[in-house]
């Protein structure tokens, strides 16, 4: 197989869509950054990118194009992603989708820790589990909502400062461990969070509501939920068939005595 | 194993480091001398070395001592003497100070590395070794020729120093007896620490934070008869008010170790992998703010600790059971006679 092979395949409707094929143990996480984004301006649509271990910032603020990851993809996954879209077939490290603009990040398996961070808008659907601190610092402006669904279960701090978006979390997984980890919501001031789960046992902090969803609550969601089913081929109806906890800050001003009265 | 896929392993994470400090620790090295204290110095000079050769022989008896093999690379300057002996301490002494040999040769370390100038005692342990450097970690392995080695556990470090400088008695693993710590991330807690250990004999020498950890669980373990276990509930003690919620028995032990240990709780980002005769243990921060992964391979023969999942894909393609432990709990791992058994998140 030749490093760096552009060809086109098959026409799938009316359009023909062109396909490049990268091997990244040949290159550094620099020049295989530079390949893929050789091939999408060179309007390459789709990219695969095989045999990766560790080659960080794969992606990296990429607005077009469409590139399936082989191997291991190293931090900071589509950090900056402005549009492209990026699937994973194996597990994703940290930092996946780090101040992402727009786009989408698919993973079939599972992700890091950090994912999602300070994330201004597009999509992160992991089929699997998230590390600690999934969607910190995650915030919203305008028609700009930024969305990440977690599969499994996630670690402590989900939603860590939250300032606007939407993270939800399936717990699609049958084990002893509770849907989200330790402190979930700390410091989360906008936003809201869905937890397939009655969270019993789960202490939220001061600073948010955790209540019962309700079918209104389910309906806000339910093209995510549409999407996202589609993407991992899941059963929707059996997945709603569940109990849910919506979380939300309970204040419009998150800050208030932390430091000085105001 | 030989030390041919741990030095692999450090190559995907080659950008973590900064070519500053490479190291490598390794357990059952020394078979045939497996009875004998390993030590391995760094000498500025000649004389450095004859002056602490004069001062071991009067301490121990030296069964073999040689220059530690290494290639000629360029990619490695500067280079030390770097020799090792295999000792065991001298009675007569043992008994006129009343203390058992362990605790004679970590004095004996402390005084050389605290007082004589250029030379340092980088390893101190049975059947074990440390071999350190500045340069990138899978350069500092091919320069120890580790492929050479046959051990049944392994760590290695690559470093990218922050605050100190890089130099090679700065570089990582940290080595006390068979205890030996690699670390990423800095300690907050570092001065607190390290008042307190060193009103316990020990003496922080080399530059950096991570050496106090080493200390600290040379305290624990060893003079304090602590448990691996119980020395990560002291360096990561729980938070209040996750003690708070455990059982009465539980938030009463938690308690203690926090409240009668309170010095030696280690504050800050880190996730640090401790090697010791038959084991190894991870630990993370109790905030988790440094990453951690762990896997098994497909026969669960092998378990493989790292910073990042692909550390453990260049070991073992088909590596399983790919898990992140939580913050401040330990994941134990024990190997004894072709036996594991293992503790922790596992």
């Amino acid at each position: 197989m030749a490093d760096f092979e552009f060809t086109v395949a098959s026409p799938s409707g009316t359009a023909t869509r062109s396909a490049a094929r990268i091997n990244a143990s040949r290159f550094d996480h620099r020049s295989l950054n530079e390949k893929i984004r050789a091939a999408i301006s060179s309007g390459t649509d789709e990219v695969d990118v095989v045999g990766c271990l560790g080659e960080r910032f794969i992606a990296a603020g990429l607005s077009s194009g469409s590139i399936r990851i082989g191997g291991t993809p190293g931090n900071a996954l589509g950090a900056y992603l402005n549009g492209a879209s990026i699937t994973v077939y194996g597990n994703a490290q940290d930092a996946v989708g780090d101040t992402m603009n727009d786009g989408e990040i698919i993973v079939r398996g599972s992700i890091g820790d950090a994912a999602g961070y300070a994330m201004r808008g597009g999509r992160i659907y992991v089929l699997g589990d998230a590390g600690y601190r999934a969607g910190i610092h995650m915030k919203e402006y305008k028609e700009k909502r930024p969305v990440m669904v977690i599969g499994g279960k996630c670690g402590s701090f989900l939603g860590e400062y939250q300032a606007g978006g939407i993270i939800i979390v399936l717990g699609l997984c049958d084990d002893e461990r509770r849907i989200v980890s330790n402190f979930p919501g700390t410091g989360m001031h906008g936003g809201m969070m869905l937890l397939r789960s009655d969270c019993e046992g789960i202490r939220f902090p001061k600073n948010v509501t955790a209540r019962p969803a309700t079918p209104d609550d389910l309906s806000e969601v339910d093209a995510i939920l549409d999407d996202y089913c589609k993407r991992f081929e899941l059963d929707k109806a059996r997945i709603l068939d569940a109990k849910f906890t919506k979380v939300v800050p309970d204040s419009k001003n998150p800050y208030k005595q932390m430091y000085v009265a105001n | 194993m030989s030390g041919e896929k741990i030095i692999a392993s450090m190559i995907p994470v080659h950008e973590r480091s900064n070519g500053l400090g490479g190291g490598f620790a390794a357990y059952g090295i020394y078979p045939e001398h497996r009875e004998f204290y390993a030590l391995h110095l760094f000498y500025d000079d000649e004389s450095r070395r004859a002056e602490c050769e004069s001062y071991l022989k009067e301490r121990f008896e030296i069964v073999d001592a040689e220059i530690i093999p290494t290639r000629t690379m360029r990619e490695i300057t500067d280079e030390p003497l770097i020799w090792r002996y295999f000792v065991y301490p001298r009675r007569t002494q043992l008994r006129s100070l009343q203390i058992d040999e362990r605790e004679y040769v970590v004095r004996v370390v402390m005084k050389i590395n605290s007082t004589m100038t250029g030379a340092y005692v980088f390893s101190c342990g049975k059947n074990m070794g440390v071999f350190k450097a500045v340069g990138y970690p899978e350069d500092v392995g091919r320069y120890y020729r580790l492929e050479e080695y046959e051990g049944y556990s392994w760590t290695a470090h690559g470093r990218y120093p922050t605050n100190t400088p890089g130099w090679w008695g700065g570089a990582h693993p940290f080595a006390l007896l068979d205890y030996t710590i690699v670390h990423n991330g800095e300690i907050s807690s570092y001065d607190a620490n390290r008042r307190f250990i060193e009103m316990f004999g020990y003496r922080c020498t080399l530059q950096t934070d991570t050496e106090v950890i080493t200390y600290i669980i040379d305290y624990l373990v060893r003079r304090q008869g602590m448990t691996y276990a119980e020395a990560a509930n002291v360096i990561a003690a729980p938070f209040w008010d996750t003690i708070s919620h455990r059982d009465p028995a539980e938030r009463d032990r938690l308690t203690y170790l926090r409240t009668v240990y309170s010095s030696l709780l280690v504050t800050g980002p880190f996730s640090i992998v401790l090697g010791f005769e038959g084991g190894l243990m991870a630990l993370n921060d109790r905030l988790k703010l440094r990453s951690m992964v762990t896997g098994q391979s497909e026969d669960g023969d092998r378990v493989y600790i790292a910073s990042e999942e692909a550390s453990i894909r260049k070991m073992d393609e088909d590596a399983c059971r790919i898990s992140a432990p939580a913050g401040g709990e330990p994941v134990i791992v024990y190997v004894k006679e072709g036996r594991r058994e293992s503790v922790g998140t596992y």
